[in-house]
């Protein structure tokens, strides 16, 4: 709990000044996993810093919905551990938002109790609980009648509905799984400037699963680039674009040298005999 | 329509089948009366006996069996062959255990219901959406909160299906409970009493009588599901 109330005073937007970040690391190590015989994990190891924001891309099939689910406690590995500045998932505060989100919130409960929900999980009392959500809310400036029922939002205000889901408990590390695949290109567009002030903002270490290279580099201050299975570490790519990135940040030389650079390593390793 | 065009040309012996103005005309002077009213409620009051004891005791042993594919799958066999099983054939053992009172075609009846709703609740569970679940255990929510807040609701759709399936069964297996095992009142022993003194109008009665019962518990049903599972379908 300690660590999330530095987070919160730490440098708001603008430049992430590295100095007063904090130090801690996420460490995979010895991760394996197979499904039905085939190896998709096999001693797999990968040191990321906490408190950044972390893309992963890689080719179709790779796993990268894997790893964070396994990582974010979702999904069992068969063998290794994911340590969060030495504590083990359980004991770390995190938050999962689903590609999904038509299966992922739920339909019986208001857009607004949907918020709510993880903190009636946790034990935190009704008025605590209000106070949060109203928080939460207001923090991101929601436009949409939260008194409404999923299936009445469109799918970026669903979304919108599940990333303030996640938030609200003031995880300590973000996982997103595709989060805005399913939605029209303006809608993904606003999404990703919305994730994009949401981390300025709170500095959260977040782990960004992508298909879309330019969504991976755009969000992302680190890179993991992956293999084919079994999946390895192609790349990790430090993005050093100045932050917001917006579209004169997005259509830049050194934005699109860096899209280049992943591209290269991306089909070298789709072209690489299995 | 068809009733009176077959009533009007005399394609059938008018004795076997009165006039439907005759029919309607007595059956809602029955139930003007009151006479109607007794056999009607003693009837929907068994259906609601045997339909509570089958949801209290259907649901959570649904939710419990569906929970995990391979406890289902162990029993599985019992449920399908008890549910091919004709519930009527099923009377004699029934009186043998219950007596020849109201308890024995209630117990027939929820019996009967009863594996339609385990069946049902259980596929429910069976097939909830992995993704609520994973998010709700992403959020930490314990075994007991995943059920009560999670696949509960997520079963409902498949409760109320299996609950309006358990009704007509209910109806039926009552109604022939009350034809042919010492009833003295419902709406079975009418129609049958009725055949026996040859009261013809007061068996189409009793038989249209019977089928509203019917019709009317499934809209109700149907009313309640699209207040509470008001998510279904979209």
């Amino acid at each position: 709990m300690a660590s999330i109330h530095a987070f919160r005073n730490a440098p708001a937007p603008g430049e992430p000044s590295t100095g007063r970040r904090r130090a801690g690391k996420l460490a995979i190590r010895g991760l394996s996993k197979s499904f039905g015989g085939s190896v998709v994990y096999d001693d797999f190891n990968l040191e990321l810093p906490l408190g950044s924001f972390i893309s992963i891309f890689g080719p179709n099939g790779c796993g990268k919905s894997t790893l964070i689910n396994m990582i974010s406690g979702l999904a069992p590995m068969d063998a290794g551990d994911a340590l969060y500045d030495g504590r083990t998932t359980r004991e770390t505060k995190i938050s999962y938002v689903f590609q999904n989100y038509r299966e992922a919130l739920f339909p019986w409960m208001r857009a607004i109790d949907n918020i709510e929900y993880p903190l009636k999980v946790m034990g935190t009392p009704k008025a605590e609980r209000r106070r949060r959500v109203e928080a939460v809310v207001a923090e991101f400036d929601v436009k949409f009648d939260l008194a409404a029922y999923p299936y009445a939002l469109s799918g970026g205000q669903q979304q919108t509905i599940s990333i303030l889901r996640a938030l609200v408990t003031e995880p300590e590390v973000l996982f997103l799984d595709e989060p805005f695949s399913a939605l029209d290109y303006e809608m993904t567009l606003l999404m990703r400037q919305q994730l994009q002030k949401i981390f300025m903002k709170r500095r959260i270490t977040t782990l960004l699963v992508s298909h879309d290279l330019e969504e991976a580099i755009e969000l992302a201050e680190k890179l993991v680039l992956l293999t084919r299975r079994p999946t390895r570490v192609a790349e990790i790519v430090d993005v050093d674009l100045p932050w917001p990135r917006d579209s004169l940040v997005t259509t830049s030389e050194a934005f699109i040298a860096l899209k280049r650079r992943c591209l290269e390593t991306f089909w070298r390793e789709v072209k690489a005999a299995p | 329509m068809i009733w009176w065009a077959v009533y009007t040309g005399g394609l059938i012996n008018r004795d076997l089948l009165p006039s439907p103005i005759t029919t309607i005309s007595k059956t809602v002077s029955q139930i003007l009366s009151g006479a109607l009213n007794e056999d009607f409620n003693s009837t929907l009051w068994r259906v609601a006996c045997s339909i509570a004891i089958a949801v209290v005791a259907g649901v959570p042993i649904g939710i419990v069996l569906g929970a995990k594919a391979s406890v289902y799958r162990s029993v599985e066999f019992l449920i399908d062959f008890f549910r091919s099983t004709p519930a009527t054939a099923m009377f004699p053992l029934f009186l043998l255990l219950f007596g020849l009172g109201d308890a024995a075609k209630i117990a027939v009846a929820a019996f009967a219901a009863w594996l339609v709703i385990v069946f049902n609740v259980a596929y429910g569970v069976l097939n909830a959406r992995r993704t609520r679940i994973l998010a709700a255990q992403s959020m930490g929510a314990s075994l007991p909160m995943i059920f009560f807040d999670v696949i509960f609701f997520e079963t409902l759709p498949q409760i109320f299906v299996g609950l309006r399936n358990a009704v007509s069964i209910a109806l039926v297996v009552i109604i022939v409970a009350e034809m042919f095992i010492g009833a003295t009142d419902g709406l079975g022993h009418r129609i049958i009493d009725a055949q026996i003194s040859y009261e013809l109008p007061d068996m189409y009665g009793s038989i249209l009588v019977a089928g509203a019962m019917g019709y009317g518990l499934n809209l109700l049903i149907l009313l309640l599901e699209s207040r509470l599972v008001h998510w279904s379908g979209r």
